[in-house]
């Protein structure tokens, strides 16, 4: 695609990014705000969900746009089947729905399956692509097998709605996060939970008005699996107003202990919605509250090195398998394309 | 976006001897049952032993997510609609519970009451008239205390179940009727402070300390009785049979069963303590639900509070059906307003009173009546336009009361209701 990375400019001379580089390359607008959005497998596409209940791809090169309708609800949870180029799309309902992610045309989808009782939080697909996970407000975590949808497994043992969860990238296991900060790590062969991990610092009951406020909005490992990455809300005082500090939560895995809380610095008010290494050594994270932010952290150090100021409220972060490109959905109902170089 | 917006009004403790003081003050200006109704038919509505129950949404429930859902367009949100029992009628899925139940409420969808401050929304939705500095006008339970209740209850005519803080007596809810109609907020649902003798007094000594008080007042009556003496002898009986009946305020004297289907959270314990005040013979009871004032992430926010109401008040509804009582009690779920039908950059709903909806089952009210209508994303009223001054008219003519009827306040009729409105017909059996 040289007509894309034209857009964002040449590599580095050593091929490393420079967070300072950072900046804006495309805008793709949608007339309904976005919700969340991942790239496709082979990076030709970026997929958002949208508030119309629609999901919406882009073809990075021509920025032509295609919407997929079959969702009666919004769509925040998107993941990729390479082999069989399948998008797999969760909603507020519970349903997850198949389509072909390449399709030239608006698709419809190919399979539509009541998978969880409430708002299904995310998908993820395994690192051999044989399956794939998701979980939601009933509490679950489910293993499903990607050849014919059934379900493998199901995971019980979180006491409030799950926002998360993730395969490691190297063990056989994944771990699930809750609205309360917990992380459970799970044996996919026994179906036992085997480990627990703390991330309520990005939780707080709020007894002004009497709600739980926090989860884990977005969580990733980094390539080893030696880093789990969490995202949320942190020091919050008034949950209703949403006022709190973006933070995103380290976890050394070999431990399990919390290795370091990421802050934005100066002080930022609002959530972290999306999370992401980047495999030059940086944490990428994307946020909003009082607008939007796109931020750079060394693992190692608390405070953020780079904040970008989004034009708009951003609502999750994916990134682009070149690792040149990250995207950030935004209520105004755009993905901004920054290049990172 | 200031949205620090929960009732933080500091609650005034309950001491009995602010409980006595308070009502004893309230017996200069209360006025008597006959002032506002013949006395054969005050008779006959003491004798109907109506109650009125409301469950206040505090902070502003968002009616998108209740009663009027607008799936699918872009002010909907994530959730869907759902049927009910009433053919027709949809609500939102975050009431399953109350969904089967719809035949026995009537829903107001078109309620405009123009005002989107919390402190202003609350007063016209507590005494269906704006705020104004002319008149300060009796909250609806202040206004039932005095006109259901029987002279000799020994409850207060008006309790307030609030989710935190200290008990305490709100003097001003009862406006020109007298503090002795005033609400009596139950902090976390907890009985005023003192209530119980303490250890250090023997029933001895307290029965001795009554019977010289009484013997004081019966000698001060005989030659300077007046309504304040009358008041003040009256509170220290209604206090020593509230003493009496403290055992209304112990949870755990209902069965287990009972208290999981009420729910072991605090506004299911809320309401179970508003059902045995109610039962035992308050006229008026308000449990706050908190809260709702929800400008950031309404749509997880509704469903974690409305996962807790919408169970509980069905229960309720059964449960009041079950023992009798819902026929003579009015069940009212409201708030100050509603909230926007736009869903903001965080996921929020803000402040909305132009077009949004009220609940009512039980005493007077016509089941599975829906009233009213929103556009096609619920920004405006299309049909039926009321206010809070209708709904008021509404609730006293489900009440057996006269809404035309006048209170008198120092030789001043005022209307009991909003003369430029009428009842919600619609909603009445």
């Amino acid at each position: 695609m040289p007509g894309v990375f034209s857009r964002f400019g040449p590599p580095s001379p050593d091929g490393r990014i420079t967070p300072a580089r950072t900046r804006l390359a495309l805008e793709l607008r949608h007339t309904s705000p976005l919700v969340g959005c991942r790239f496709d497998p082979t990076g030709r596409f970026v997929f958002a969900g949208s508030q119309d209940n629609g999901i919406q791809r882009w073809d990075l090169a021509t920025q032509a746009k295609v919407t997929y309708l079959g969702h009666r609800s919004w769509v925040r949870a998107l993941a990729f089947h390479t082999a069989s180029r399948k998008l797999l799309s969760t909603d507020w309902r519970g349903k997850l729905l198949v389509w072909p992610f390449d399709a030239v045309t608006a698709p419809e989808p190919e399979r539509i399956i009541d998978a969880h009782d409430g708002w299904v939080r995310a998908i993820v697909m395994s690192p051999n692509q044989r399956q794939f996970a998701t979980c939601g407000n009933d509490n679950l975590i489910k293993l499903w097998n990607v050849a014919d949808f059934t379900v493998v497994r199901e995971f019980e043992g979180h006491t409030s709605h799950v926002y998360n969860v993730a395969f490691h990238p190297t063990e056989r296991m994944i771990v699930s996060a809750d609205l309360r900060g917990g992380i459970k790590q799970w044996d996919l062969q026994t179906g036992r939970a085997t480990r627990q991990m703390d991330a309520s610092v990005i939780f707080r009951y709020d007894p002004t008005f009497r709600a739980d406020h926090g989860g884990i909005r977005s969580m990733t490992f980094n390539a080893d699996g030696s880093l789990l990455a969490c995202a949320g809300i942190t020091n919050v005082s008034n949950a209703f107003a949403g006022i709190g500090n973006p933070a995103i939560v380290l976890f050394n895995w070999q431990t399990g202990q919390r290795s370091q809380v990421l802050r934005v610095a100066p002080a930022f008010q609002g959530t972290a919605w999306g999370v992401a290494f980047h495999p030059d050594g940086y944490v990428l994270g994307a946020g909003a509250g009082n607008g939007g932010g796109l931020w750079f952290w060394r693992p190692d150090a608390e405070n953020s090195i780079l904040n970008i100021a989004v034009p708009n409220n951003a609502r999750d972060l994916a990134l682009h398998p070149d690792n040149r490109r990250v995207a950030v959905p935004c209520f105004d109902g755009a993905v901004r394309i920054y290049a990172l170089s | 976006m200031n949205a620090h917006y929960a009732c933080n009004s500091p609650a005034h403790a309950l001491s009995r001897r602010q409980f006595l003081a308070g009502t004893v003050a309230g017996g200069a200006s209360a006025l008597g049952f006959k002032d506002m109704l013949a006395p054969a038919m005050a008779d006959e509505i003491r004798r109907q032993d109506k109650r009125v129950l409301v469950i206040f949404l505090a902070g502003g429930v968002s009616q998108l997510e209740t009663w009027d859902p607008k799936p699918g367009t872009n002010t909907g949100g994530p959730f869907q609609a759902i049927p009910t029992s009433v053919p027709g009628t949809h609500i939102c899925e975050l009431l399953p519970h109350t969904a089967r139940l719809a035949h026995k409420l009537a829903i107001v969808r078109s309620i405009n009451t123009a005002e989107d401050e919390h402190g202003r929304g609350a007063y016209i939705m507590h005494t269906g008239r704006r705020q104004s500095p002319a008149e300060r006008f009796p909250h609806l339970g202040s206004v039932c205390a005095k006109l259901l209740g029987a002279e000799d209850n020994p409850l207060p005519g008006y309790i307030h179940v609030a989710p935190r803080g200290e008990s305490g007596f709100n003097r001003n809810d009862a406006a020109f009727l007298g503090p002795r109609y005033a609400s009596v907020t139950l902090g976390d649902g907890q009985p005023p402070a003192n209530l119980i003798r303490p250890p250090t007094l023997t029933e001895l000594a307290d029965a001795e300390r009554n019977d010289l008080r009484d013997r004081i007042n019966s000698r001060f009556a005989q030659a300077r009785r007046s309504a304040d003496t009358e008041a003040y002898t009256n509170s220290f009986s209604q206090a020593q049979q509230v003493m009496a009946r403290r055992n209304l305020f112990d949870l755990s004297q209902e069965p287990m069963s009972f208290r999981d289907r009420y729910g072991n959270h605090e506004f299911g314990r809320h309401m179970l303590l508003a059902r045995r005040l109610l039962e035992a013979g308050v006229n008026f009871v308000k449990v706050t639900h908190s809260n709702y004032d929800t400008h950031h992430e309404n749509f997880d926010f509704h469903i974690e509070q409305l996962g807790e109401f919408d169970r509980t008040f069905a229960t309720m509804l059964d449960d009041l059906e079950q023992r009798g009582l819902l026929e003579k009690t009015l069940v009212v779920v409201m708030s100050e307003f509603g909230r926007t039908p736009t869903i903001n950059r965080n996921y929020g709903r803000d402040h909305w009173s132009r077009a949004w909806s009220v609940a009512m089952a039980g005493c007077g009210v016509r089941g599975g009546a829906c009233i009213g209508r929103t556009n096609d994303n619920g920004t405006e009223v299309t049909d039926r336009q009321v206010n809070g001054g209708h709904l008021f008219h509404t609730y006293f003519r489900a009440l057996g009361l006269n809404p035309l009827r006048h209170h008198h306040h120092e030789g001043r009729p005022i209307p009991m209701a909003d003369p430029a409105a009428t009842a919600i017909n619609e909603v009445l059996a």
